[in-house]
């Protein structure tokens, strides 16, 4: 296990009364990917938003290559940590345009040809309307417009859960192959266990804003790992 | 009373509104205690102006006229917060965007003496102005905030490609605009055609010339595009950071934030 690209320590969030994130201590070592996992409602998605500062957790910190982010300006922050919704929003009147969109932003130079290329995509339909596009075809655009700004890490929430099956395969086999060819650092959150043993490389559970325990892939999935996915299963 | 007995005769228009809240109820459109509300207080405070007016006038009084503009435009950003209710700050925003928008257009009229300095011209331009500047206001201000409940997902996805927040809001301030300048456009280029504006028309009945009452009415007209304009484009660039942190972040609860 490398270095730590990410390290959240005693992370927490509320909104009002409500507390969301409740002491979370997490490391995701460089290059590889972490997956999230948790029954609904453990802040999975709320963690992955305090990561890139989408939402400004009310303790704790959260560490990129050991620095702070909160010492960070959160647009370079965003730009260096890359996030992939659910739902796959695309703007501008062209998929060339969907996935510029950040890079133009920050007056980066990318080329949406090779992008489109990278997620899998044929360069043919940079001209197309992004809403001409399956959900899991604009889902791997949103993945290359993450990538055209050239993060260092990037944050998954549950991207294939809109997806059908064979999509969802396609954008596992995506993420598999831009961490083997990036080396790229990625925190995937998933409520589907059969899904994790495809992808991750180490297990992070989390519970009621919590965080639960982290295991390697092989302990997860052995007689280690037996108690919390029995857990799991139980809440899901 | 004859002046009193002219006003009741209007009331007999009453019939219209009545046909407005039948049909409210019919379609269960739940704006007939809207409509009764609006009927009362548009009675009750037009008969009030008019006496004020009629003060006014009789003072030729510049200092009167000004105050009374401030308190019109008081009322109006009251009135605009109370309909944008859970924007914060909605009552400074539609201050500052009438208030501005008022004294820019007025001003510009007065400068250029395209109308007399006198409580006549200056009270009712001055309520027009305020009146549209007002719902340009309103309008501005509910259509970001429902646009912005209702895009989250966009506005967050940009935000998270690191745009700022006013690069993230771009789309919805774009048609909050569109949406609040589009009818006063659409109004301005049927004028004449579809139909005669109001000021004209009373003009006309009131027995003046006609193409004095046109010459008062392009003016109205433009002063009127300026000044929602001027409010809309005020109003859309105060208040969308209402609903971000200075961090760039959307605030969760975009209506409990004060």
């Amino acid at each position: 296990m490398g270095s730590l690209k990410i390290e959240v320590s005693g992370l927490g969030y509320a909104v009002g009364e409500a507390e969301i994130l409740k002491a979370v201590y997490a490391g995701m070592p460089e290059g590889e990917i972490t997956a999230v996992v948790g029954p609904s409602g453990a802040g999975k998605s709320t963690l992955l938003r305090a990561i890139n500062r989408l939402i400004e957790p009310s303790s704790g910190e959260v560490y990129l290559d050991g620095e702070p982010t909160r010492s960070l300006d959160p647009l370079e922050l965003r730009r260096r940590v890359g996030m992939v919704f659910q739902i796959p929003a695309l703007f501008g009147g062209s998929v060339e345009e969907a996935v510029l969109y950040g890079a133009r932003l920050s007056g980066k130079d990318a080329d949406p040809r090779r992008l489109l290329g990278m997620v899998g995509l044929d360069a043919s339909l940079a001209e197309r309307e992004p809403g001409s596009l399956s959900v899991g075809q604009q889902q791997r655009v949103s993945v290359a417009r993450a990538l055209a700004l050239e993060p260092e890490a990037l944050l998954l929430d549950e991207p294939t859960s809109a997806l059908d099956e064979a999509a969802r395969r396609h954008v596992e086999e995506l993420v598999r192959d831009l961490n083997a060819r990036l080396g790229l650092t990625m925190v995937f959150v998933s409520h589907d266990l059969s899904q994790v043993e495809r992808i991750a490389d180490r297990v992070m559970l989390m519970a009621e804003g919590k965080s639960v325990g982290e295991w390697s892939r092989e302990d997860f999935f052995s007689a280690a790992g037996e108690r919390a996915r029995r857990f799991i299963a139980g809440r899901l | 009373m004859a002046g009193l007995q002219t006003v009741l005769s209007a009331l007999l228009t009453l019939g219209l509104v009545a046909v407005a809240v039948a049909l409210s109820l019919y379609e269960r459109l739940d704006l007939e205690k809207d409509i009764g509300v609006a009927v009362v207080r548009s009675f009750v405070q037009l008969a009030a102006i008019g006496y004020v007016i009629d003060f006014i006038f009789g003072l030729e009084n510049l200092g009167a006229v000004a105050v009374l503009l401030g308190g019109m435009v008081l009322f109006a950003a009251w009135t605009s917060a109370r309909r944008a209710a859970d924007v914060p700050r909605a009552f400074s925003v539609a201050a500052v965007a009438v208030g501005v928008a008022a004294v820019a257009t007025l001003g510009l009229l007065l400068t250029l003496r395209i109308v007399p300095p006198t409580a006549r011209y200056l009270i009712p331009l001055g309520g027009m102005v305020i009146g549209n500047s007002m719902n340009a206001a309103s309008l501005t201000m509910t259509r970001i905030r429902d646009d912005v409940a209702e895009q989250r997902l966009k506005v967050e996805a940009a935000l998270a490609l690191g745009a700022t927040s006013r690069q993230a809001v771009a789309p919805i301030l774009r048609t909050a605009l569109q949406r609040a300048l589009i009818p006063l456009i659409d109004a301005t280029k049927t004028t004449g055609i579809i139909f005669l504006p109001g000021a004209m028309v009373g003009m006309i009945i009131a027995g003046a010339d006609p193409l004095e009452a046109v010459r008062l009415q392009i003016v109205v007209l433009y002063m009127l595009l300026g000044s929602v304009s001027i409010a809309a484009i005020l109003v859309g660039t105060l208040s969308y950071r209402s609903f971000f942190t200075p961090r760039h972040q959307l605030r969760t609860m975009p209506q409990n934030k004060s």
